[in-house]
């Protein structure tokens, strides 16, 4: 699945929807006032010729008019400012899970702190949260400035390098919630998304656990073909970008792939992960996403398959 | 004595003539059709996004030339049109309307002109050398820095801005000095009309906004070329501080665009409602304190970079409170359309359209104010709807309206009415189906610069909606094309005063002699074509044997002095291009500035070497100025 819920009209977590119930109240505002001023504009010039003008009473009028704009402008800074107040840091946040989220040219990588550094988790463009908890996010650009949304949690925040921040988000309810990047990052901006999905704590846990464990070592893949897609993997340039916990790829230049058959999507949100998809992202990612890092990679159809078939072991 | 004053202001024949062209009203009209040329040029980009996004997953255009695009469209917009069209109105009618025969400084404004044309062929020389800036029209760094930004893309924008900025400063200069001191005799300051007004407030804006952006473009050129590090973190630069210094010019260059657009809805109400407008010292009041606020308002644009929400709500305070002068302005001008007796001629229809639809990017503007708000619509298509709404609905609606009123006077030729009311309805229509999709499509998280979308998004039909609305745009904008190509060879003759307008441009013939008025009349109303019972005063006693103009006092606009005005001259184009070889070359050498200052010490002689006042015949005794 590349697609879920991306509404900010349709709120997932108590942020988004202050977010949500303040644009509708400037929405009826809005749509209140602009009538008014139509209907006066109607009347202004449908209305009935009239050659004598008092000035003096019209601009009575217009500085009514004036003064009614400027009544209903306070009452919307107070919205505003009782709305903002308590956004971030959020209000009465305890118990708080803190993730890291770090914008790269053009993916989402996202960390788990560990208790030791083999426990920290590290996976793309996927951010798992428990239901009902706060979620401090750490926001990181190792190049360009990014902007982490996504609309059904809350607002945006821009990720800008040497100006590292924070956000507060929480989900009420399990499900996926699509985001984006919001801010202009070159040439793929397009296709930088994010899936952040919400599940119950006992999920939330298991999949960090699972997260956590290292690749399973040669011996135990299953598989002639899998254990020849390992050979493949380590001698070729894959290890030049990528990680896989438990073995010799240690490279952070592009997402770690320790559990990518366990993920959603390929290429940032942007395509399903199913076999037919990550071999076409394999050899040839620029003919889907031009401009990305991943570099094309011409591979024999039995080379191919075999890779694929290690890959889905790394769930 | 009027064949004396037309030889004066003759400026000759042949290719040394027209680059040394120094009249207002010539330099005016070059300044605006440049400006719709490249506003055509800007249109056809955004067609082309607009075809790309028409439908998901389109391949019709990659995302190396979307971006180009959108960069380009952007800054085409913004630096070659919305403000040099709006600069070369100004250019073209203030002196017209203060009685004036050229602006205060007329070498000064061909020099504006050639500096802006530049710019303009080095952004599309860019472009079509596939070097166009792909960096947005922002070009936030570090995206457009030397490490993300390789190659001379980036270098052509920050060019271009320095060029397009240095000629509005020079005719905001020009304006501002014409406006305090050529108007003609009794026009005391608050007899001026709104539309001066607009055009003085805006121009002291430009003169305060216009060096930040300057500065800015300049530093980022610099880290580029020789390593300077003013937006690079790791060594001490700061990202933000591109960002300040962008947008402390760039959002009151929103202002700077819509200010006139204003001044030119008090010019055209009077004529079409048969009364002047109401309440002349609050729209003066207005336009002044907006002139003032909008230097307030800058840190809307970037509240989810994360300040301190102190910081943030005095900014969505400020940015509620310059609704207020917008809204007395639009009140007034209500108070004067009701119950007039008007006459839905073009010029005011398009005016009419500026109410339906800039109100809506008015109530928008207000919802961005507000920061929990701003936080979920930034960055995504409710922008792109909401500043096309205040830009095409504020600033667009009115200038076609005033080019449907001000061409009888620029060419002696009305327009066709009946095609001028199928361009209105066209736009009206066409404008709402292209832009009012995208706020519900920001509000469902589609963000802004994508050059494509998946399937699933569910986005396809709301933008195939708004494709089809931007054709209807272009018929609109063909038929007032075509409309002003027909009645340029056959439209009706329009005689001095076709609206029987008020004030004093419509004075004159149509469109008016070189010299503007055969005699500079005296003003001694705010109305002075209706109020006077068709029997103006005239100065007599200014030279007619050479250019000589009126210098009158700030406020009172009482005769103080005759100057002479400069006359044709070759020097401005030359300056012009020394200013273009050392901006064009220093995007590539460091030594592009001393050798400018080597070519540029000559020219500046040249230009003001004094010389004998080039006087024709024996001057005719020049009597004491009278009022």
């Amino acid at each position: 699945m590349t697609w879920a819920a991306s509404s900010a009209l349709a709120p997932a977590g108590p942020q988004a929807a202050r977010l949500a119930h303040l644009t509708w109240v400037f929405i009826v505002v809005c749509a209140i006032v602009y009538l008014v001023v139509l209907v006066a504009l109607a009347i202004a010039i449908g209305g009935r010729r009239s050659t004598a003008v008092d000035e003096r009473r019209r601009l009575r009028v217009v500085l009514a008019g004036a003064g009614v704009t400027a009544l209903v402008l306070v009452a919307l800074l107070i919205a505003t400012v009782a709305t903002g107040h308590g956004l971030n840091p959020m209000r009465g946040a305890h118990d708080v899970l803190t993730a890291r989220v770090i914008g790269r040219q053009w993916w989402w990588e996202i960390q788990y702190p560990g208790a030791a550094p083999d426990q920290q988790v590290s996976t793309a463009n996927e951010l798992h949260i428990p239901v009902g908890r706060p979620v401090l996010l750490e926001l990181v650009s190792r190049d360009v400035i990014h902007s982490f949304w996504v609309p059904a949690l809350h607002g945006k925040r821009d990720l800008i390098p040497g100006h590292d921040s924070t956000v507060y988000i929480q989900a009420d309810r399990p499900g996926v919630f699509r985001g984006q990047c919001a801010e202009f990052c070159g040439a793929q901006h397009a296709k930088m998304g994010v899936l952040v999905i919400a599940e119950e704590p006992a999920q939330f846990e298991a999949w960090l656990a699972n997260q956590r464990r290292p690749a399973a070592p040669a011996a135990e893949l299953a598989g002639v073909e899998a254990r020849r897609g390992q050979e493949l993997f380590l001698n070729g340039t894959c290890p030049m970008c990528h990680t896989v916990a438990g073995t010799r790829a240690a490279a952070t230049q592009g997402p770690d792939l320790t559990h990518v058959a366990a993920r959603a999507t390929l290429g940032a949100g942007s395509l399903a992960n199913v076999r037919e998809h990550l071999e076409r992202w394999i050899a040839d990612a620029q003919a889907f996403k031009p401009g990305s890092e991943m570099p094309p990679t011409p591979l024999p159809a039995a080379d191919l398959s075999a890779l694929l078939a290690y890959l889905e072991t790394l769930r | 004595m009027n064949e004396e004053l037309a030889a004066s202001w003759n400026p000759g024949r042949g290719l040394a003539a027209w680059l040394g062209e120094v009249r207002h009203t010539v330099i005016g009209i070059r300044f605006v059709v440049t400006a719709f040329a490249f506003f055509i040029a800007g249109g056809i980009e955004a067609a082309m996004m607009r075809l790309q996004l028409a439908h998901a997953d389109s391949h019709l255009i990659g995302p190396d030339l979307y971006n180009r695009l959108f960069t380009t469209h952007g800054s085409t917009m913004m630096f070659l049109f919305a403000v040099p069209v709006m600069q070369g109105v100004g250019t073209y009618l203030v002196p017209l309307m203060l009685g004036a025969r050229n602006l205060a400084f007329p070498r000064l404004s061909a020099y504006s002109y050639f500096t802006y044309l530049i710019g303009c062929l080095l952004l599309y020389a860019g472009f079509f050398l596939r070097a166009a800036p792909d960096a947005g029209w922002f070009a936030y760094t570090p995206l457009s820095g030397p490490a993300f930004a390789p190659g001379k893309r980036v270098d052509v924008w920050a060019q271009m801005i320095t060029f397009t900025e240095l000629s509005a400063m020079a005719t905001a200069v020009n304006l501002v000095v014409t406006i305090f001191k050529h108007r003609a005799p009794g026009m005391t300051i608050t007899r001026m009309p709104l539309f001066v007004w607009a055009f003085l407030v805006t121009s002291f804006m430009i003169i305060f906004a216009m060096p930040a952006v300057m500065i800015a473009s300049s530093c980022l050129a610099l880290d580029r070329l020789v390593g300077t590090q003013f937006f690079n973190h790791a060594e001490g630069g700061d990202h933000l501080l591109w960002q300040h210094l962008f947008w402390f010019f760039a959002h009151p260059e929103v202002y700077i665009i819509f200010l006139p657009a204003l001044g030119m809805i008090s010019a055209i109400l009077p004529p079409f409602t048969r009364r002047k407008v109401i309440g002349y010292d609050l729209v003066v009041l207005a336009t002044v304190t907006t002139g003032f606020v909008a230097f307030g308002v800058w840190v809307h644009h970037m509240f989810a970079t994360g300040l301190p929400q102190l910081g943030e709500s005095y900014f969505t305070a400020s940015s509620l409170i310059i609704t207020i002068p917008t809204g007395v302005q639009i009140f007034c001008w209500l108070a004067t359309l009701w119950g007039a007796p008007i006459r839905f001629a073009p010029p005011l229809l398009f005016v009419l359209g500026f109410f339906v639809t800039f109100i809506v990017g008015g109530l928008t503007g207000v919802m961005l104010a507000s920061v929990p708000i701003d936080l979920q619509v930034h960055d995504s298509m409710f922008v792109v709807a909401h500043l096309h709404y205040v830009l095409i609905g504020g600033s667009v609606f009115p200038l076609i309206g005033a080019i449907y009123y001000w061409f009888p006077k620029a060419t002696g030729r009305l327009l066709s009415e009946r095609l001028g009311k199928w361009s209105f309805w066209l736009l009206l229509v066409g404008f709402n189906v292209t832009f009012f999709p995208l706020h519900v499509l920001g509000l469902h998280g589609m963000p802004r610069r994508v050059y494509t979308y998946l399937p699933e998004s569910g986005w396809s039909p709301l933008n195939g909606l708004a494709t089809a609305g931007a054709a209807v745009i272009a018929a609109s904008l063909i038929v007032t094309l075509v409309n002003i190509v027909a009645s340029l060879r056959r439209g009706a003759v329009a005689g001095d005063d076709p609206w029987a307008a008020d004030s004093l441009e419509w004075l004159t013939p149509s469109p008016p002699p070189p010299y503007n008025f055969a005699a500079i009349p005296v003003a001694t109303s705010r109305a002075p074509l209706w109020e006077s019972g068709g029997r103006l005063d005239f100065v007599s006693g200014l030279a007619t044997n050479h250019r000589e103009v009126l210098v009158t006092t700030l406020l009172e606009g009482a005769p103080d002095h005759r100057v002479p005005s400069a006359g044709p001259s070759i020097w401005p184009f030359l300056a012009s291009l020394v200013t273009g070889v050392a901006f064009i070359v220093s995007m590539f050498r460091p030594w592009g500035l001393p050798l400018a200052i080597v070519l540029g010490i000559p020219v500046m002689f040249g230009w003001f070497w004094p010389r004998r006042l080039a006087a024709r015949a024996p001057a005719v005794a020049s009597r004491e100025v009278a009022t």
